[in-house]
């Protein structure tokens, strides 16, 4: 499992598989699939992989330290600008084949619908992390600043989810399938926190007496 | 009877140069090349023979009506294929992949209540109700697109007229077929059923009020809303009950099914209204099935001059 993750292939793999529902959507685009409102499906379907793939970027650290797989954060700035990349085609999809690039049009939509306002919001919330995603970032911003800064995405995540509930009709199983998993990628952090500061204070306490002597 | 339906099909024979046509209009207006794939892709659908079929049959026709718009159908494959029919799944493609096997027949439709001569209707009996007539009518989802149907069927106040509603009859309730056997889908919807739809009684009793037993010139597909159904064109598409088992005479307005999942969001008159929003969305335009850009939405979905005076003196906004 290591040498298969760390091969130089995985990287290319991941890469291909991650622009699979992309090359999906052309090819039912092509083969007439996208039903009766392209428009509305295509919408749709690209929110939906957005969701997913901030799913799976928060997925990342949970999995490499339950599974012991170090490794897997290789692929994690590659599955959050994927995350971002499916966002861009959403809001692109919205801005375009729905608002015609009627700016005025977009901006009312986005003060007055809620759902709009906290979907608009998550993407805003990605761009910043798209920009830094880069080594020099890291570098400039130093590592500590960075993490934080980054944090973003769980609430990128969070509004995502909200957006997605607020839009449904009565169908409220699937967007709150997705807020279950990202309830879940949240809390595992915040327990892991607080089991670290923990582990930080009872270390602390061993390590006094040896410094009082 | 029901035969296969043939694949010789006009409306998809006729459908695509518009389609293109439209597509060309879009790609000048848009200048960029990029949505070629996505824009191409309605029109290369309904160009193609469409899959699912399920059987339906022919159904004669003796009337043409005054009421039927001059406008485009929307393609039968598109009517068909992209449905709101949450018994049956709540994706639009659902309900022609899940509907398939719903058995419509035997079908009977229970008229109860308020009325002098309560009867129970086979299929047979209400397609001899009254001579069917064709009525092409826009149909205006809540959701903000819209179709145009080539309904059949006959006035609502036909079937009233043989059950004769008492004076105490004010509103009328329908209800759904329900079998969570046939449909293991409806338990994901969010909806409580069965669906259960209500009119006033001087809305129901109205000329444009039908009862649908067919489309296109044949009877309804499952996924349409088989065997037989309400079409009310100046209401949201999800008043148009579909399937119904019953039909009672009530003095009191019954519940309906959207009306008590979101009270808020769905009242009970439900008129087609570009001034009322949904409080989530905008109801001033819609998108006409096949077309990319979205068209005003037209008060009563265009048939004030029929309707608008059931609602004298009501206060629209309230009494949403």
């Amino acid at each position: 499992m290591h040498a298969l993750l760390n091969s130089k292939w995985s990287k290319p793999a991941v890469f291909l598989l991650c622009l699979l529902p992309l090359m999906v959507l052309g090819w039912e685009a092509l083969h007439g699939e996208l039903t009766a409102n392209p428009i509305e499906f295509i919408t749709h379907a690209t929110g939906d992989w957005t969701l997913r793939f901030l799913v799976v970027t928060l997925c990342v650290t949970p999995f490499r330290k339950i599974l012991h797989l170090p490794e897997l954060i290789r692929f994690r700035r590659m599955l959050g600008l994927f995350a971002f990349f499916y966002a861009c085609l959403h809001f692109t999809t919205y801005i375009w084949l729905d608002k015609f690039f009627d700016l005025s049009e977009m901006w009312k939509d986005i003060a007055k619908r809620k759902y709009i306002t906290v979907g608009f919001t998550a993407f805003l919330l990605l761009i910043p992390l798209a920009v830094t995603s880069t080594a020099g970032w890291i570098r400039r911003l130093g590592g500590k600043r960075w993490q934080q800064l980054h944090r973003l995405i769980y609430f990128s995540a969070a509004l995502g989810v909200i957006h997605y509930y607020w839009l449904v009709k009565s169908a409220v199983i699937r967007p709150l399938t997705y807020g279950a998993i990202v309830a879940a990628l949240l809390l595992w952090r915040l327990f892991a926190s607080l089991s670290k500061r923990r582990q930080l204070r009872v270390d602390a306490v061993a390590v006094r007496p040896v410094l009082n002597r | 009877m029901l035969i296969r339906r043939p694949t010789d099909l006009t409306y998809s024979d006729v459908s695509p140069k518009s389609v293109y046509t439209q597509r060309r209009e879009f790609l000048r207006a848009m200048g960029l090349a990029g949505v070629a794939a996505f824009a191409g892709a309605s029109a290369w659908r309904i160009g193609m023979p469409f899959d699912e079929v399920h059987a339906t049959s022919k159904l004669d026709v003796a009337t043409k009506s005054p009421f039927s718009t001059t406008e485009k159908e929307t393609p039968y494959n598109d009517v068909t294929h992209y449905n709101n029919f949450y018994e049956f799944g709540t994706d639009k493609t659902a309900p022609a992949k899940n509907a398939q096997k719903f058995r419509t027949s035997p079908w009977s439709v229970s008229v109860e209540g308020e009325v002098k001569k309560p009867r129970k209707f086979s299929m047979d009996e209400i397609l001899k109700i009254a001579p069917l007539e064709e009525r092409i009518y826009r149909h205006r989802c809540v959701e903000a697109w819209s179709i145009v149907v080539p309904w059949i069927g006959f006035p609502f106040i036909e079937l009233a007229k043989l059950v004769e509603p008492t004076p105490i009859a004010q509103f009328v309730a329908f209800e759904s077929f329900f079998d969570p056997g046939q449909m293991p889908q409806a338990k994901y919807s969010g909806l409580e059923y069965p669906y259960v739809e209500g009119l006033r009684l001087d809305e129901a009793m109205n000329p444009l009020t039908l009862i649908g037993v067919g489309m296109y010139g044949e009877t309804l597909p499952n996924q349409d809303g088989a065997p037989v159904r309400m079409v009310v064109p100046w209401k949201y598409g999800y008043k148009s009950i579909k399937s119904i088992v019953k039909i009672r005479f009530v003095a009191k307005q019954p519940p309906t099914t959207w009306n008590r999942m979101a009270p808020r969001e769905y009242g009970f008159y439900s008129n087609v209204n570009p001034n009322v929003d949904h409080p989530r969305w905008s109801q001033a335009k819609e998108r006409r099935l096949g077309e990319i850009f979205k068209r005003p939405t037209l008060m009563f979905n265009g048939y004030g001059d029929q309707v608008a005076s059931l609602y004298n003196g009501m206060d629209l906004k309230k009494s949403y």
